[in-house]
């Protein structure tokens, strides 16, 4: 039997050694090599531009009124979305798990329609869908609520677009609920809706608000699906995303990149919260 | 295939799994690892078969030094706890895995690689199932399929870690009888790694006893129970009864408690005692040089003895006594709970507070 | 394990039950299927001659062609990337690993717009790496090649993020056992743990596939809009509504959604493969 001998009598210390399984050296030099070129390197261009400006230039530029507002409207169109999910998410998320009916398959592949169609086309869609001769833009307008070219429309767009976040955060927690504990709060007399707000609510918390905070963060930078229905209308209905390419289109680097830069940093600090949050309290990030 | 440790030591971060380990399991027997969570056990294991490697210290096999080498290159059979079947391929391609990745030189024709995996699922009296998966096997049938892989590549160390823990206890039991015959009649070196105590001192040839990353004994299963040398080995081996005391003028005593040292022993302060229930008589009445009240607090009629389990009356031990006597003895006796009696000690092993090392006693003369 | 149905649970009565399901599939109706009907029905709007000519219009097949191009790139580049990350982060202990995990997430935080932003910023002809390049009469921006960068960063954390919480659940036991026998890497790689991963694998190439056919916002930084040279479907599909082309804009969109479906079909038969893997056909007689 043959036999790789590489031996040599020494007491002394051993160094760590090769690691057991293979393809370390070779997947290390990989993903750095990627994630270097293609995540970091494009940071450098950012960071640049914007310390190519002055420190009152930025400023200037970041609280420019126009700007400002559009930080409102997207912070506050975001918020309404990604409430709104939370409640229409948490339901079908609900009806999914513990119900039968027929077509269900069906409606839950179709919760991760909004995912996987491009945002250009729910761009479109949803603002021929809103506008005032559209099929729900009749109906709305004789009830006097407008959609279309303003905020509200921007709202719509963004929960169409992030509404798998919160449906495929919280169906693999519901399906792990333990039977016990409800059964326990059911034999023991309390009420379906005590039992709610008391047993299962708690135990869905977390996988909700994890799930309304990516609905958020997906819902802020959104772009595709909002322009077509906002109107884009300065100080009412533009959101920042738009605003950077507003500025990019006038040849105004400096303030696109001052723009973007407070985005960017928005969106790594609400990363960083949710995946502490997600450390905490979720056993795991993806559902099935 | 002897193995042998020297030295060996291994940290996990701050944490140290394995302090100094030297250690030689000689060729064709089967050695036990037992000790506690933590005792180092599996790490050790690990070290051997490459899975692991240790900062200090070498591993030979057979005299060659095999610290540097990968554990592809050992050649040692491994069988892990969790099994670690391949869940993608039938018990027949898990069992065949290790020829078909041999180097082309050295692959056998698909032909003999076929026989050989028969012969194996022969051995292991599995044939009826070479085209299962994994997840249709019961744990005792994954346990055999693995080590059939295991043995497909013919390896002269066998390592098992807790092969058996995994399963029900009377599963286990007939496993470990098969496995004994089966290293009986094979003859390669085997390790195996258990926090099973009986499992230890059924199945091994030499038991090593590990604690918090040292040896704390190694030794035959029977001069293990017989002659522990330390109060872990005592502790982890089977129940002890323990009378602490003072010694003082050859007799050790604590509140109503009291035993006569045997000649020749003349040290003096704070002593324990220790008793295996065995080296335990009852009586009805004290002896010469013994005065142990008990009082039964509860009778285990099933099984090969009676076990009667004590509490002390007049002084105190921090855990019930367990003396067993035969069944002819407990009809002839017919003791009731509740019932005072006397225990007669035999053998004992003294400690003193400081020591770890005990000092056998004998009452009996012979 | 199986789930005996547990009588005590809250929300069974049928009233309950059937309102929830009620609202549920009409919120699905509303929400999700009448704006797919919607596409559809745009796009026949103006007769099936006039889908054929919109179809294989010259612009639309240039699109069609350019987008095609592009997901043929990001998708073996990610694939590949993907899994050396998730072979690395979930097989080795090093320092920095935890860090790698979270700076995978980052093109998902990142807003589209920002994304592209970034890219320009380095590699048009102001940005310090594509001053560079200018001077060797090399563009990237406002063309293909800055096309599928952007797409691939975009894209870059869906094969990783499939893969990452599979493997680390699966463990080290299976490939540590194939090592011990002697596998080498390749041969560890290919028996044992692609066909542990294929379909987590499979469903992380598709949804890269259809974001990577439906990226909106970052290309649109970076493509310069350029008919039939740099539009790729979506940006096809904006520039067609803006031209008041409803038809020919939804027709593209059709197709888009074409893909999306069938994205949803891939992932419901993964899903329905991955089930049936779990629940093995019982004959574990009580033998040893």
């Amino acid at each position: 039997m043959s036999r790789n001998l590489v031996g040599f009598a020494s007491a002394s210390q051993n160094k760590p050694g090769k690691r057991v399984l293979p393809g370390f050296a070779l997947s290390l030099g990989i993903s750095l090599l990627f994630i270097g070129l293609i995540l970091l390197l494009p940071l450098t261009g950012l960071i640049m531009q914007t310390s190519g400006m002055s420190l009152a230039e930025y400023w200037a530029v970041i609280t420019d009124e126009r700007v400002v507002s559009s930080y409102k409207v997207t912070l506050w169109a975001a918020a309404i979305a990604s409430l709104f999910n939370g409640v229409v998410g948490l339901l079908l998320a609900w009806v999914l798990v513990r119900y039968e009916f027929w077509g269900k398959p069906l409606v839950d592949a179709l919760m991760d329609l909004p995912f996987a169609l491009p945002t250009a086309v729910a761009g479109i869609t949803l603002a021929a869908l809103f506008s005032e001769g559209g099929w729900y833009g009749q109906f709305l307008t004789a009830l006097g609520i407008k959609v279309a070219f303003t905020p509200l429309g921007i709202v719509v767009a963004m929960s169409f677009t992030s509404l798998p976040f919160v449906v495929r955060t919280v169906q693999p927690v519901l399906e792990d609920l333990a039977p016990e504990d409800e059964e326990a709060a059911v034999s023991m007399g309390a009420g379906d809706w005590t039992v709610f707000r008391r047993i299962l609510f708690p135990a869905l918390w977390p996988a909700l608000m994890s799930g309304v905070a990516l609905s958020f963060t997906r819902s802020l930078g959104e772009f595709g699906a909002v322009i077509f229905i906002a109107g884009n209308m300065p100080y009412v209905s533009e959101i920042t995303s738009l605003m950077i390419f507003v500025r990019l289109q006038e040849y105004d680097y400096a303030a696109a990149s001052a723009i973007a830069s407070v985005v960017l940093m928005a969106s790594l600090v609400l990363l960083l919260a949710i995946n502490l949050w997600q450390a905490r309290y979720l056993r795991r990030l993806h559902g099935r | 295939m002897s193995i042998s440790l020297e030295g060996v030591n291994k940290h996990f971060g701050q944490f140290q799994a394995l302090k100094d380990i030297s250690l030689d399991i000689p060729d064709g027997q089967l050695t036990g690892l037992l000790g506690p969570s933590g005792s180092g056990k599996t790490t050790l294991l690990r070290i051997i078969a490459g899975l692991e490697s240790a900062e200090h210290g070498r591993i030979l096999f057979h005299g060659k030094d095999v610290t540097r080498l990968h554990v592809r290159e050992r050649r040692v059979g491994f069988v892990f706890q969790h099994y670690a079947l391949f869940r993608h391929m039938t018990v027949a391609q898990n069992i065949a895995f290790g020829l078909e990745v041999l180097p082309r030189a050295q692959r056998p024709p698909a032909a003999e690689i076929r026989r050989q995996v028969a012969d194996l699922l022969e051995m292991v009296q599995l044939g009826h199932l070479s085209s299962r998966y994994p997840a249709q096997l019961s744990g005792g049938q994954k346990q055999r399929i693995a080590l059939a892989r295991a043995l497909a590549m013919k390896p002269e160390i066998l390592l098992l870690d807790e092969p058996f823990g995994a399963l029900d206890a009377k599963v286990r039991k007939d496993l470990r009888r098969w496995l004994r015959a089966l290293h009986d009649e094979l003859h390669f070196t085997s390790v195996f790694v258990t926090h099973d105590q009986e499992e230890a001192l059924e199945l091994s040839d030499r038991v090593v006893v590990m604690s918090a990353g040292k040896i704390e004994q190694v030794g035959g299963p029977q001069a293990l129970y017989a002659e522990p040398e330390s109060r872990f080995v005592f502790d982890f081996l089977g129940h002890v009864n323990v009378l602490g005391g003072s010694l003082e003028q050859q007799r050790l005593s604590q509140g109503d408690a009291w035993v006569q040292m045997p000649e020749g022993v003349d040290c003096a302060g704070e002593m324990q005692l220790y008793l295996r229930p065995h080296e335990v008589r009852l009586q009805n009445c004290p002896v010469l040089h013994a005065h142990l009240p008990l009082r039964i607090e509860s009778i285990s009629l099933i099984g090969a003895e009676v076990r009667l389990e004590l509490t002390p009356c007049g002084w105190d031990a921090q855990q019930p006594w367990e003396v067993g006597i035969s069944h002819v003895e407990f009809n002839r006796w017919q003791p009731q709970r509740g019932d005072r009696c006397y225990a007669v000690p035999d053998v004992g092993h003294l400690f003193g507070i400081e020591q770890t090392r005990p000092r056998t006693l004998n009452w009996v003369e012979d | 394990m199986s789930r005996t149905q547990s009588t005590l649970r809250i929300g069974d009565q049928p009233w309950v039950k059937w309102s929830l399901i009620g609202l549920a599939l009409t919120l699905t109706l509303l929400l999700l299927v009448i704006p797919l009907v919607l596409i559809f029905a745009q796009a026949f709007s103006a007769g099936p001659g006039s889908l054929w000519s919109n179809l294989t219009d010259t612009y639309t097949l240039a699109a069609i062609g350019l987008t095609l191009f592009v997901a043929a790139l990001t998708v073996p580049l990610n694939l590949v990337f993907g899994v050396f990350l998730a072979w690395l982060v979930t097989r080795f202990e090093f320092p920095g690993r935890k860090v790698l995990i979270t700076l995978i997430d980052i093109p998902f935080a990142v807003s589209p717009v920002v994304a592209g932003l970034l890219y320009l910023l380095l590699y048009g002809s102001n940005g310090w790496l594509g001053g560079w390049l200018a001077d060797k009469d090399i563009q990237l921006m406002f063309a293909w090649p800055g096309i599928v960068m952007v797409t691939v960063f975009v894209t870059c954390p869906f094969v990783a993020r499939e893969l990452i919480p599979l493997m680390q659940q699966q463990g080290r036991d299976e490939e540590e056992a194939a090592v011990v026998l002697g596998a080498s890497g390749w041969q560890l790689f290919r028996k044992v743990t692609l066909p542990n991963i294929q379909w987590a694998l499979l469903y992380g190439v598709v949804l890269t596939n259809a974001r990577a056919v439906g990226e909106f916002g970052a290309v649109s930084v970076v493509s310069g809009n350029i008919r039939g040279e740099t539009n790729t479907l979506p940006l096809h599909v904006e520039l067609l509504y803006q031209d008041y082309n409803v038809a020919g804009a939804f027709t593209s969109a059709s197709l888009l959604a074409c893909i999306a479906l069938l994205t949803l079909l891939v992932k419901s038969f993964i899903e329905w493969r991955q089930a049936r893997q779990r629940m093995p056909v019982s004959d574990q007689s009580d033998s040893i």
